[in-house]
């Protein structure tokens, strides 16, 4: 049985090569050239403060990320769902009952969108 | 031929696990916590669970791992913290990795570990992942849809923290927006 995963396995590994390849090729046929401003993060010509890997995070990233995790469960659960969902006599009831959760979960989709919390100002 | 496969994901994890810990930047130890998540993913398609390394993916390197960028994004480490990144606690951790080393080479090999499959034989066990929808979607029908309120009720919460945020930055950063 573990044998129908290997194209994901092979698919992964695919995607793994191409990425560390084109890395390493670019790393490869790359001119190197570095100087002071060069390296330096482009600030319309001032001279840089601080780090650029700090700070000025938008907090409005956090309702993406409760978006994402929210949905993500819900796509959980639609796999044992999608298993069951052949047999006869239990199809409609689990159908109706996963219709249930998902309006339930839309409507906090819903609410997120008419609070505007989606609009990216 | 499936134990070599075993050994990669297994060896895989550990190196992976340990540059976790051995890691400077934060954001480099949580790339290689996804690395370790999706072996732990692999082994359990070895164990003939797809739905608990469906679990381990969507979970763990969907759900957490966005949550640990979060906060490693929003607590802002420094530079500082990056470069004490043990911080003293080498001798302690590795204390209790030996402990935990010795408890779990005892309970694997006094045969502790493992559980009787109860009602189930190998041949129902094999389509595990129908199993556990028969039993969520039919005897805990009622836990499952309280769970869609759970994740509602985060969901809201987050909107309203957020909009709350948001409206008191609104007319100090933007006066022509209204």
């Amino acid at each position: 049985m573990p044998f129908t995963y290997l194209p994901v396995l092979v698919m992964i590994g695919l995607a793994t090569a191409m990425a560390i390849g084109a890395l390493f090729m670019s790393f490869i046929f790359r001119p190197r050239n570095p100087y002071r401003e060069k390296l330096s993060p482009w600030e319309c010509g001032m001279e840089p403060v601080g780090e650029a890997n700090r700070g000025h995070f938008r907090v409005h990233f956090f309702i993406i990320a409760i978006l994402f995790i929210v949905f993500d469960v819900e796509t959980l659960f639609l796999f044992p769902w999608a298993t069951i969902l052949t047999e006869k006599g239990l199809s409609m009831f689990v159908f109706v009952e996963m219709i249930i959760f998902i309006a339930v979960l839309a409507l906090g989709l819903i609410y997120a969108w008419v609070k505007g919390a989606l609009e990216w100002v | 031929m499936e134990q070599l496969f075993f050994y990669i994901f297994a060896i895989t994890a550990v190196v992976a696990a340990i540059l976790v810990v051995s890691m400077r930047n934060a954001i480099h130890s949580a790339f290689f916590l996804i690395v370790c998540l999706l072996q732990v993913a692999a082994i359990f398609v070895l164990l003939r669970s797809p739905f608990l390394a469906a679990v381990q993916v969507f979970i763990y390197v969907g759900a957490v791992m966005v949550l640990f960028l979060f906060a490693v994004l929003v607590l802002d480490v420094g530079k500082e913290a990056f470069r004490e990144h043990m911080h003293s606690q080498s001798v302690p951790s590795l204390v209790m990795v030996a402990a935990l080393l010795v408890i779990m080479g005892f309970m694997m090999f006094s045969g502790k570990l493992t559980v009787p499959p109860g009602a189930y034989n190998e041949a129902a066990l094999a389509k595990n992942t129908e199993v556990i929808g028969r039993a969520v979607y039919t005897k805990f029908v009622f836990p499952f849809e309280v769970v869609s309120l759970l994740l509602l009720i985060a969901l809201i919460g987050a909107v309203v923290l957020v909009m709350r945020e948001r409206g008191k930055g609104a007319d100090r950063n933007k006066p022509e927006d209204i």
